[in-house]
Formats: structure tokens, sequence, C-alpha cells
């Protein structure tokens, strides 16, 4: 990192620390709370569907498993962070259920196993906890949301975090190099297995740990709703509108889509998803790096002028630019 | 008990038959180009309620309107694939399989979206006047609608095989199966494949939705079920093969009523998903043959 983007990163983060002490209005810490959510949701999804190239159709999954998981354990007197982290550990553990079999092929049946497997769960969760889960009224006596904010925050750091020291690591070169050419790293001696698990582990542990904060967070729903599939899609939306492989892409993302859907909800109900859903397939199919894409493009194009400035003046010099 | 399996085994055959053929243009589809439409399912929604708007509206029959909504379908079809899944046939298999997949996938985001806005998120069927005719045999009753479903889709199955085996088209689509480098250098205009199965397999799908809008209930939502139900089925019963993926349909239906009745509705939705993971866990290698490594 250069120096200026260390500096903006600690600004960043000492206006974050801060914003529940200076806002007052709830909604708008909600709404942080949200913008916060998907950073880490989306960020987690990108670590295995942007960095190593595996489209995971199921982080729902590993979101509803921390959520259901960690709820259940805090509700029964267990330490808040004993029980987020045995909810992310569940994730894990689902994730290698599906993983260890699809990875050892190729093809479609890692996405089509991960819908199935978020399915399975969607369905048998709405099955058998069709009751609503509320936080215990002694708990609720005592809600703040400021704590639920700095939780928040604090995965969202931490998942940046691990995907930024993965992706500058050995570790991450073999995940990256599997995305870009799976024969090849092979090759070269890359396991393509060891690091595809390694990437989906780490992505369905903070899948987990978000979906284990939301736990902390909502006063009361359907145990279901955190296994629907919009926790993926979104997610995957995000990272790809932001910029898919890249850190900062799914969290301009987040940003993006909180705000969008905030500004489209008040007129439109479910038409939000629809203008989603058409940057989505433009994204995809004209601007493959998304929003940092764009960014990139644009700074290239910049430095290019910079370089080329003086090769002009040459030109005129000899007098070829006359033309023009 | 007896008579009450039979009842739900035949239930089963019936609903499978519609899997089978939802299944077999998603298939047919991914067979010939690698695409992996995750829109399939929300094809389906179109189609039925092309052919519930047609009833309600304009009182057509949904048997007579049947090539309306295929018509319809192909329509659809043509403008997803010249405007989305055209761009896409010149990427690697992988790369085709992982686009389209996206792209597929932010489709249904919007048809879904778009037929909450315009018709409302309620169930709907079409009822006629014959909806209710039943013909009882050995104590297990046939619903009339259902069971001329299961004749329609097996007569668009044998159509199509038809098509493959003995028509030059048909020939030039399997030949691009097999190989579509060989199948450029003996001539076959490969992109030309390439719509003609996406616009079929949209077509089929669109039959298979009118078909459901008549036996059973179409909704916006419903895509997601019937995209998994037919990836499912389409890689159980092996790709490339048009008759095992149309049984493989009637498998999943047979499975599906079975569990219903054995263990618990609830879980009858959820059966298939359970059956694809086991057999990706316990036995990859028995289910797609040559396919997929």
């Amino acid at each position: 990192m250069h120096r200026i983007q260390i500096a903006l990163t600690v600004l960043l983060i000492a206006i974050l620390l801060v914003f529940p002490l200076v806002i007052k209005s709830d909604s708008i810490i909600n709404l942080a709370v949200y913008v916060l959510l998907y950073v880490s949701l989306a960020s987690s999804w990108n670590i295995l569907g942007g960095f190593c190239g595996q489209t995971n159709l199921g982080h729902a999954a590993f979101f509803g498993a921390g959520a259901l998981v960690a709820r259940n354990l805090w509700f029964g007197g267990a330490n808040l962070f004993l029980s987020l982290l045995a909810g992310a550990l569940v994730a894990v553990a689902l994730a290698l259920l599906i993983g260890v079999p699809a990875f050892r092929l190729r093809g479609v049946y890692f996405a089509i196993g991960t819908l199935a497997l978020a399915q399975i769960l969607y369905i048998t969760v709405g099955n058998t906890f069709s009751m609503i889960s509320s936080i215990p009224a002694q708990d609720l006596a005592v809600y703040q949301l400021a704590p639920r904010y700095y939780l928040f925050l604090g995965i969202a750091l931490l998942t940046i975090a691990t995907a930024y020291v993965l992706i500058n690591s050995r570790l991450g070169l073999g995940i990256m190099a599997i995305r870009e050419e799976e024969d090849a790293a092979e090759s070269l001696g890359v396991s393509a297995l060891k690091h595809k698990l390694i990437a989906l582990v780490l992505s369905a542990f903070f899948g987990g740990l978000t979906g284990g904060a939301f736990a902390f967070y909502h006063v009361g729903y359907y145990p279901q709703l955190t296994f629907g599939p919009e926790w993926t899609f979104d997610s995957m939306m995000m990272a790809y509108i932001g910029g898919v492989g890249t850190i900062a892409g799914p969290i301009i993302g987040a940003v993006f889509f909180v705000i969008l859907r905030e500004l489209l909800a008040l007129k439109v109900a479910e038409l939000h998803l629809v203008v989603f859903g058409t940057l989505f397939i433009l994204v995809v199919l004209f601007l493959p790096g998304g929003f940092m894409g764009v960014w990139e493009k644009m700074r290239q194009a910049l430095a290019r002028r910079v370089t080329i400035t003086p090769v002009r003046q040459q030109g005129k010099e000899v007098g070829k630019a006359e033309i023009g | 008990m007896f008579e009450g399996l039979m009842q739900n085994l035949v239930f089963g055959i019936l609903m499978g038959a519609l899997y089978g053929l939802a299944a077999v243009g998603l298939s047919l589809v991914f067979g010939v180009t690698k695409f992996l439409n995750v829109s399939h399912g929300e094809l389906l929604m179109l189609g039925g309620y092309a052919s519930f708007w047609l009833f309600t509206l304009w009182q057509v029959d949904p048997f007579v309107s049947l090539p309306a909504a295929i018509v319809f379908l192909l329509v659809v079809g043509a403008i997803f694939y010249k405007l989305l899944f055209g761009r896409m046939v010149r990427l690697t298999e992988g790369e085709k399989i992982q686009k389209t997949l996206l792209v597929g996938f932010g489709l249904s985001l919007i048809l879904q979206n778009l037929a909450i806005h315009f018709w409302t998120a309620d169930t709907r069927s079409i009822t006629t006047w014959y909806s209710g005719a039943v013909f009882a045999f050995a104590g297990v009753r046939f619903p009339l609608v259902r069971v001329a479903s299961m004749v329609i889709a097996f007569i668009a199955v044998v159509a199509l095989q038809w098509f493959l085996q003995r028509t030059y088209t048909g020939k030039a689509l399997r030949a691009t199966v097999e190989n579509w480098e060989a199948a450029t250098l003996v001539g076959i205009d490969v992109q030309h494949v390439y719509f003609l199965s996406f616009v079929i397999g949209a077509a089929l799908a669109g039959v298979a939705g009118a078909l459901v809008s008549v036996g059973y209930s179409i909704e916006p939502t419903m895509g997601m079920s019937w995209t998994l139900k037919s990836l499912i089925v389409m890689v159980l019963g092996g790709l490339g093969s048009i008759t095992g993926t149309f049984v493989g349909g009637i498998i999943l239906g047979l499975t599906e009523s079975a569990t219903g009745f054995f263990l618990s509705l609830t879980y009858k939705e959820v059966v298939g998903l359970v059956l694809f993971i086991l057999i990706l866990i316990f036995k990859p290698q028995g289910l797609f043959g040559t396919q997929g490594r």
C-alpha cells in the first residue's frame, strides 16, 4: 500500500470508530449496520468467488448457520463471542461437507451443490423452526445499538484484513493462480483442491461470523430469513458491481447497494432488484472489473496522458503535429 | 394403505413428466452450448403466465393455446440469446459456465420481480370446465388434465428426439455436442446451432410452464425451484441423453411423492436436493460418465 492509502484507511477507520458517538440518529446507525453487514458478507463471498474464481451460490447457508447457532447459544446463556465462534465453525463444517466432494469435480457441480445445500437448509429450517425468534425480554431491556455497531465494524475490518493479508501471501497467489488457469497452476505444484478448500473455509467462516452478528443485532425474525437465497445473491451482486476479485470492490458495492436500495425503496418496492439485476448483467457482460475496473482504467488513461504529453511536444518541434 | 401409496406414485409420475420436460430443455441447451441457463425456471414461469392470461382474458383453452405459448417463448428465447447469451459463445467452456450462470441469475432476478410488479405475487392456476374430470382405474384416480399434460410432455420429448435423430439440422446439433471444432470443420454453422438449441430449450420450458399452469399452479417466484429441479435431473439423468433425462425427471417425481407418503409432505421439496448432494459425496463417478471432468 502507498503511504497515502494507509493514511486514508486509518482516517476512515477513525471516522467509523467515532461515528456512533457523533451521530445520534438510530435510523442512520441502523443503515450503517447494514452497510457493514453487507461489506462483511460481500467481502467473505469474494474470498472464494472473486479471488479463487469458484462461484458459490449458497453463501446464505453459511450466513444462516452462523446466525442460527450463535443465536441459540447466546439465548441459552453462552458467552457472546464463543457463540459467534461456534456459529462460524458450524458454517465451516457445512462448507467442507459440500466443498470436499464438489471440488473433486470441475464445472457445474460446486455451483449447483452450494445452491442445493442452501435451499435444503432454507426449506428445512422453515419447517423445523416455524416460530418467530425474538430476543428475550431481559436482554431486550438492556438492548443497545452501539455494541452491535462495533461488533459489525470489527467483523468487517477482520474480514477485509484477512482478505488483504491472504492475497498478499504465497497462499493467496496460489488461490489466484487457480482462478486464472487451473491446469497450469497444478502443473507448477499448486494443489487446486487444497487452495480452493482454504478459500472456501475462510469465506464460510466470515460468512458465518456475519450471520452470528446479525443474530445478535436483530430483535425478532423467523429463523428461515437468514437462510434466504437473497443473502447469497445480494452479496454476489455487490462483489461484481463493485469489482470482483479486489479488496475494495465488495466494499464499494455494498455501500452502493444499501444506499441505492434505501433511495429506491421509498418509491418502488421490488423494482430495486430489477435495477440491480440489470446493472449486474451489464457488469458481467461489459465491465468485468466493475466500479474498480472503471476506476483503474481511468487512472491508467490519466497516467498515459501525463507521460504522453512530452512526446507530443517533441512531435510539434519537428513539425508533425501541424496537420492536426 | 396400498391404494394410497399407488395414488401417490401415480401423482409422482405425472408430476415427474413435467420435471423431465423442463430438464430436457435445460439439458439440450447445456449439452450444445455449455450455457448453464439458470433463468430456465423463469422461462417456464413466462410460459405459464402466457397460457394463464390467454385463458383469463380471452378464454382460450390452455391446450389450444399451447402453440401460442411455444411461439412466445421462441421469441423470448431469441431476444435473450441475441441480447445476452449470444455474446458469450466465444468463451472457453469454464468461463461460459460461469458467465452464463451469472447472467442467467441476473435475468431471473429481473423477470421474477417484473412478474411480481405487473402480475402480483399471487399463486394462479387455470380452471377449465374439465379441470375436475377424473377417471379411476383399480381404485387409483387419474386426473384428466394431468394425464393429458404427461402425454403432451411425452410427445414433445419424442418429437425432439425425432428431430435430433432424423433431420439434418438435428444431426448438426448432435455433431456440435460431440465436438464443436470438428463440426465447424465439416461446414456446420455452429453459431446458428447454438442459437437454435437455445430457442428450442426456451420453447420446451414454455410448454412445461403452460402445462404446469393447467394441472398445478404458477407464481412469479416459482422459477428457482424449477431451475434447481431441472439442474438436478440434468446431472443425475446423465448429460447428453434426452430419454435418460426424461426418465430422470420421472424418477425425481416418484422419489418426491414417496417421500411425501412415507416421511412427510414438508420434505418433499428437499428430497431431490439431498439426493443430489448424497450422490455428489458418495458416488460422483456414477452420474455423468464422460462429462464433467
